[in-house]
């Protein structure tokens, strides 16, 4: 099969998923709805039985839950190229959990409140602990060496993490409708806080396209690059800019939601090669669906209840982590 | 030797500490004088319901988990493999909340499922870091890996838990020495006298381990067998450790450490290990007790002192080429 072939059946399998998916996000939940019922208020702009308006208060949340999985995916893909390590991903480095932390602070001490508040601190957190991170991990012979800077990742989130923990512990009874701050969901959008992360995902989303290419000149190494005509550094800087506008801004509205940017980008080089220009957008559409998919998952699972969608991706995505370090042998990784 | 002996009278005063100190402060005769069996009004309740078991349980499950910890680190030769950060005591606590919730059990039968729960955990990690070189670093990712699949399998445990079964099952997700009764300290007592003289015997062969597998095999040790009772030494003191107090965060990973620093690298430390991990249990509920305004539980407080020094170790092991 051809590789524009390839692309073209991977897409559209993936967009009728997706559809399905934004059908089953409308219609399933504690109070189901019936087919009827979902196109009625989808279509006919209805909303005079308690199941259309049931359906109208899921379109937030399912929109968000695909430009939250878009975004996701793009950071990992993003963040997987730049430092061409394959267990990248906001998650895995700490991002998630650096930004948590920081709209938790604020929140607890600053009593911040406003959309944008919280994505101005969850922008800061995960660009600080960004550079950490990367400065933990490429301390030593041989830089940043994957494993560690996984580990230095790592051991950040769960130090942070028990910060989280320490912060919402005295404060439970506030804190109680604010469990995603420790493990992401998208149960808490809303059109207000989708309007104000949009701007930072459209950017991030550009850069991203714009980047692909000279990506792929850097997948070759850094003097090829060079070569090239690529400014390596500057590349790099501006990707992982991206990368952490488009996980700090979720993370902002969201939690921490984990291992959807180390899954989605990994499926798709297995399926379609290492190109960058057709990982990085094919990453938002695996992102989307394996988000809005884990969050129908949650609330089936979950059922009165429902089981946050991090909670979903962690086990899904997981494995993958697993399945990598097995893989690798030794100096490899 | 002086370090044990500096040790053991750090404990022994942070018990009586936490022995005369609360609500009310009594003096060591009053203390002394309900201990062995005469009833003062007020102070026998304060002294024998709350502060004997949590000095009690601070004690054992500190030392529980600072030499279980210690083992692990030493027998994977790397710092970072402690029980609670590869997923072991992850496993653990999903078998035990899987078996209150789903299974109605409750008591001894879930500490063993604990138990079971640790060593299959264990087993898996290890098999799966096996193939090829035997390599730190992988082994820990692949542990991240699994406890965060363990920790989604029992936040899905938690939602499925009836009203009345989740406080029980709280118990093994936050360490407090908040009611802890003196019936649950027999147990745990028994567990420690039994095991902690194995792990210490067996950490001589540990030593040799620690020269690399086959200077060991030369020396005529069988170390498969040892890594097993080791790992099962270890796995059910933190089982029955955290059935009474719950995971109290990163003892088991900061005991190896400290106590290596105090009484050198390579000599044996399993013992002060444990004595490490009882004066950071019992100095950080202290801490939570009495230093702010609310009350912390005790895991709140070693998860902050926890989580800078994981960094600062983690930057000494990169700037020594340790991690990779």
């Amino acid at each position: 099969m051809r590789q524009s072939e390839k692309v073209f059946i991977t897409l559209i399998i993936s967009l009728i998923c997706i559809l399905l998916c934004i059908a089953g996000s409308l219609a399933l939940g504690s109070r189901s709805v019936s087919p009827g019922e979902l196109i009625d208020a989808l279509f006919l702009g209805k909303a005079g039985t308690f199941g259309q308006i049931v359906v109208r208060e899921r379109i937030p949340r399912t929109v968000f839950s695909l430009i939250a999985g878009a975004a996701l995916g793009i950071s990992g893909a993003l963040m997987q190229a730049i430092t061409r390590n394959p267990i990248a991903d906001p998650s895995v480095l700490g991002v998630n959990t650096g930004a948590s932390l920081f709209v938790v602070m604020g929140i607890a001490f600053l009593n911040i409140q406003t959309a944008g508040q919280y994505i101005v601190l969850a922008l800061l957190g995960a660009a600080i602990t960004a550079v950490f991170v990367y400065g933990i991990g490429s301390l030593g012979a041989g830089g940043a060496t994957p494993i560690k800077l996984a580990l230095a990742g790592s051991a950040t989130s769960a130090a942070l993490s028990s910060f989280v923990s320490a912060i919402m512990l005295p404060r439970s009874n506030v804190m109680d409708n604010f469990r995603f701050w420790q493990v992401g969901s998208v149960s808490g959008a809303n059109w207000t806080n989708i309007r104000a992360v949009l701007p930072l995902l459209i950017i991030g989303f550009l850069i991203s396209i714009l980047l692909a290419p000279v990506l792929n000149a850097m997948a070759l190494g850094d003097e090829m690059a060079s070569v090239l005509g690529v400014h390596t550094g500057i590349a790099r800087a501006i990707g992982a800019l991206a990368g952490v506008v488009l996980c700090g801004a979720i993370t902002a509205v969201a939690g921490p939601i984990g291992f959807v940017g180390l899954m989605v980008p990994h499926v798709m080089r297995l399926l379609l090669g290492p190109d960058q220009r057709i990982i990085m957008p094919m990453s938002a559409v695996g992102g989307a669906l394996i988000l809005t998919a884990a969050d129908i998952a949650g609330r089936i699972l979950g059922n009165p209840g429902e089981l946050e969608s991090g909670v979903v991706t962690a086990f899904l995505g997981a494995p993958v982590l697993i399945i990598i370090a097995v893989k690798s042998k030794g100096s490899s990784l | 030797m002086s370090v044990t002996l500096i040790l053991t009278a750090a404990v022994l005063s942070l018990c009586t500490a936490i022995m005369l100190l609360g609500n009310t402060v009594y003096s060591p005769a009053a203390v002394w004088k309900v201990l062995t069996g005469e009833n003062i009004k007020g102070a026998t309740f304060a002294v024998r319901t709350l502060r004997l078991p949590r000095m009690l349980s601070g004690l054992l499950a500190g030392f529980a988990f600072g030499m279980a910890g210690s083992t692990f680190q030493t027998m994977l030769r790397n710092p970072l493999a402690s029980p609670d950060i590869i997923g072991v005591t992850a496993g653990s606590n999903a078998a035990a909340i899987f078996l209150l919730i789903m299974m109605n059990l409750s008591g001894t039968a879930v500490s063993l499922g604990a138990v079971l729960g640790g060593v299959l955990t264990s087993a898996f990690i290890y098999l799966l870091s096996r193939g090829g070189k035997f390599e730190g670093g992988r082994l820990i990712l692949i542990g991240l890996g699994v406890q965060a699949m363990l920790n989604a399998f029992i936040s899905y445990l938690l939602l499925r838990a009836p009203q009345h079964d989740v406080p029980a099952a709280y118990r093994w997700l936050s360490g407090s020495l908040n009611g802890v009764q003196l019936s649950d300290i027999p147990m745990l007592a028994i567990i420690i006298i039994i095991f902690s003289p194995i792990t210490i015997l067996l950490g001589k062969h540990l030593r040799i381990l620690e020269l690399g597998e086959n200077s060991a095999v030369t020396l005529g040790v069988n170390t498969d067998r040892t890594r097993i009772l080791l790992i099962l030494s270890a796995v059910i003191s933190i089982a029955f450790a955290t059935a009474t107090t719950g995971p109290i965060a990163f003892v088991s990973f900061l005991s190896g450490p400290i106590s290596s620093k105090l009484v050198g690298a390579g000599t044996q430390n399993e013992l002060p290990a444990g004595l490490v991990g009882a004066v950071l249990v019992l100095l950080a509920d202290l801490i939570g007790q009495f230093a702010f305004s609310t009350k912390f539980p005790v895991g709140v407080i070693t998860g902050i002192l926890g989580a800078p020094y994981l960094i600062f170790l983690l930057i000494r092991m990169n700037k020594t080429g340790g991690a990779s």
